[in-house]
């Protein structure tokens, strides 16, 4: 059967914010095991795409399938429940939290019962140092705060957490932008595993180095439009660095750059003759005695 | 996790698991505890007073009362301030809140005839609209919880005194003692208990004896059952179930502890309803102790609850404290204030004590913060 439903699915995806149009007729599918790379400058629409993706944003116009079914997200929290996960940039992690709590975090397994229901703590500890054992990473003490953890070791835990809690989508937003290379190469390898596993990875990065390795497709974003999907044999890692960075543009910013010297150049020239009224400086006075 | 085979990862994995689980001992784990600084705190201050007030009356059954006593009552609100702190809010409107429910008691009972049980519920479900308000205006309007409560802070202090003064014509309101006796609700605000202990221990001889042959000190006042019971309930609370969890999520990054699925909002309101709850509680305690209500009652106490909570190791900036180390807090308080009093200091020095000791505490909490992120 070569039409198999993809685990995700956006159909024409649009959303608006007032006046703005933050995405336009956005479609892409990803399938379980596979890595769709989702690439494009500041501005492109990125965070806005997978805030909708995540339940955070309702689209104003398309439709977001779940294998197969249209779903519409009342909100994050619904959104986790179908198996929808998203890895934040900012960690979702609180560093003064335990790793164990910040594992659990939401969704605490319990013991007893009523007033007396507890977090079932040896449960949980085995079970975080097991999950965290998994990706390679060797906890000594479950309840040492995450703080203490290095960032590509604070993100897996935060992937680790999605995975372990059954999510069958994966979104991580630029979850190597701020780490080393070591670091980032700890989370890709991860990011392969989940792909292993049999999830859909929806990986969001403005950096083609760190995507091209693992990713599986590509679907590029500007200005709230999509380029195209492209598969990996398809292009080539320049093709897509190119794209992101738009060739036309970057001919035109050549351009302007020589403007710039050339304009740099000539108001130099011109200072040279008369710096005796610089227009910088009574302001700089005001400015001075503002202070 | 099916992939078991998958490609490990070479550096970290390839060591063996257990070279790096060494014990951990216990005096590092107990650096990790918020409340180690209130405990070293408390120690220092009690052997202190130890030497001191040696022989002044203060560690006698009826001193060891007196300075409990204080604690109780400051520490019953600290209790609930701790929680909310943790959960990264303030609430300034406590010691107004006292004030106001002492009216809402009074006045109800002194001026129209309620029964004293009516009178109380009363002024705990205006506490719980109170409190709620406070939580609500937070959540929804992004403003700081300091703002918020600090508009709070006036607005019940002008309601307590502009209520009692528009129906009573006086900001203070006596005789309530004389409906005490048989009023069931009541009854869990005053009174003393273990008395039959403390009768048996006198006739032991245990404890000193009044002429009568009755002891001195009749039993543990109830308040100091309170300040126990709600600091227990609290710190299992924090330390044991998912609601504690989300405190210490919502306080630490309200935003990751939602992308998580942790409702912040209700925690939060929650939290601000406990915090007017225990004002009110508070206030009872008050009120049937000394049979009357005072639109002035509870002033300051929101800063003095406050500063409890930061000796006992809880972050204003929230996520990380805990509810003993707010009773250890309080007891520092109670010691202090007693102790200034039996060693026939100068109380006019007690507030710079206090002072002094809130900057230390915060200092050593920040220091105790770093090292805990350090320990790898």
């Amino acid at each position: 059967m070569s039409e198999h439903t993809p685990t995700i699915e956006m159909r024409n995806v649009s959303k608006h914010f007032g006046s703005v149009i933050a995405l336009s007729d956005i479609s892409m599918k990803v399938d379980s095991g596979e890595v769709m790379c989702l690439l494009g400058d500041n501005g492109a629409g990125k965070s806005t795409l997978i805030k909708t993706l995540s339940g955070v944003y309702r689209p104003t116009e398309g439709e977001l399938l779940l294998e197969g079914k249209p779903t519409r997200f009342k909100s994050p929290a619904y959104a986790l429940d179908a198996g929808i996960a998203t890895v934040y940039q900012d960690l979702a992690m609180i560093p003064l939290m335990s790793i164990t709590r910040n594992f659990f975090m939401g969704r605490e397994p319990t013991v007893g019962w009523g007033p007396f229901k507890r977090i079932a703590w040896k449960h949980a500890d085995r079970v975080a140092k097991q999950e965290m054992a998994k990706i390679g990473i060797d906890v000594r003490d479950p309840g040492q705060p995450v703080g203490t953890l290095s960032g590509g070791e604070r993100q897996c835990v935060a992937i680790a957490r999605a995975v372990y809690f059954g999510a069958k989508v994966l979104i991580l937003d630029e979850p190597t932008s701020a780490l080393g290379v070591k670091q980032a190469s700890v989370v890709l390898r991860y990011i392969a595993k989940a792909r292993a596993d049999g999830l859909a990875v929806i990986f969001i990065t403005h950096n083609v180095h760190h995507a091209y390795p693992v990713a599986d497709a590509f679907t590029l974003l500007k200005r709230g439009t999509s380029l195209g999907t492209f598969r990996k044999d398809e292009i080539s890692r320049e093709e897509v660095l190119n794209m992101m960075a738009g060739g036309a543009e970057m001919e035109s910013l050549d351009a302007e750059l020589a403007e710039f010297q050339r304009s740099d150049q000539e108001s130099k020239a011109r200072q040279n003759g008369n710096t005796a009224s610089l227009p910088g400086g009574p302001q700089q006075a005001y400015a001075a005695g503002d202070q | 996790m099916k992939s078991n085979a998958s490609p490990q990862p070479a550096d970290a994995a390839m060591a063996p698991q257990d070279e790096r689980l060494q014990r951990i001992p216990f005096w590092k784990k107990a650096l990790g505890r918020p409340e180690l600084g209130a405990l070293a705190g408390t120690i220092l201050v009690l052997t202190f007073f130890l030497v001191v007030a040696r022989g002044t009356g203060m560690f006698t059954p009826s001193g060891i009362l007196n300075f409990l006593e204080v604690a109780a009552q400051l520490g019953i609100i600290a209790t609930a301030a701790a929680l909310l702190m943790i959960g990264g809010e303030f609430d300034l409107s406590i010691g107004s809140m006292i004030g106001l429910a002492g009216i809402l008691i009074a006045i109800p009972v002194v001026q129209y005839g309620w029964p004293l049980w009516a009178a109380i519920l009363l002024a705990f479900s205006c506490a719980a609209l109170v409190g709620a308000t406070n939580g609500y205006l937070v959540n929804r309007t992004g403003l700081p919880s300091f703002i918020v409560t600090l508009g709070f802070l006036f607005i019940l202090r002008g309601l307590a005194i502009g209520i009692s003064r528009l129906l009573t014509g006086r900001t203070q309101i006596g005789g309530i003692h004389q409906h005490l006796p048989g009023d069931w609700l009541a009854a869990l605000f005053s009174g003393e208990v273990a008395t039959g202990l403390f009768g048996w221990m006198a006739a032991q001889g245990w404890i000193a004896t009044n002429f009568a042959g009755n002891p001195v000190v009749t039993g543990i006042p109830i308040s100091i059952v309170w300040w126990l019971g709600l600091t227990a309930v609290a710190t299992w609370v924090l330390l044991c179930t998912p609601y504690g969890n989300w405190i210490f999520a919502s306080g630490g990054d309200a935003n990751a502890a939602r992308n998580s699925g942790v409702p912040v909002h209700r925690v939060k309101i929650s939290l601000f309803v406990f915090t007017a709850f225990s004002a009110t509680v508070f206030a009872c305690l008050q009120v049937m102790d000394t049979g009357s209500a005072d639109t002035i009652r509870g002033l300051l106490k929101e800063l003095e609850a406050i500063i409890a909570v930061v000796i006992g190791g809880a972050l204003l900036t929230g996520g990380y404290g805990s509810a003993i180390g707010a009773a250890l807090g309080a007891l520092i308080f109670g010691l202090v204030q007693m102790g200034i009093f039996y060693t026939g200091v100068n109380t006019d020095w007690f507030q710079v004590f206090l002072g002094a000791m809130l900057l230390v505490a915060v200092l050593f909490n920040n220091f105790m913060r770093k090292k805990a992120m350090e320990a790898k």
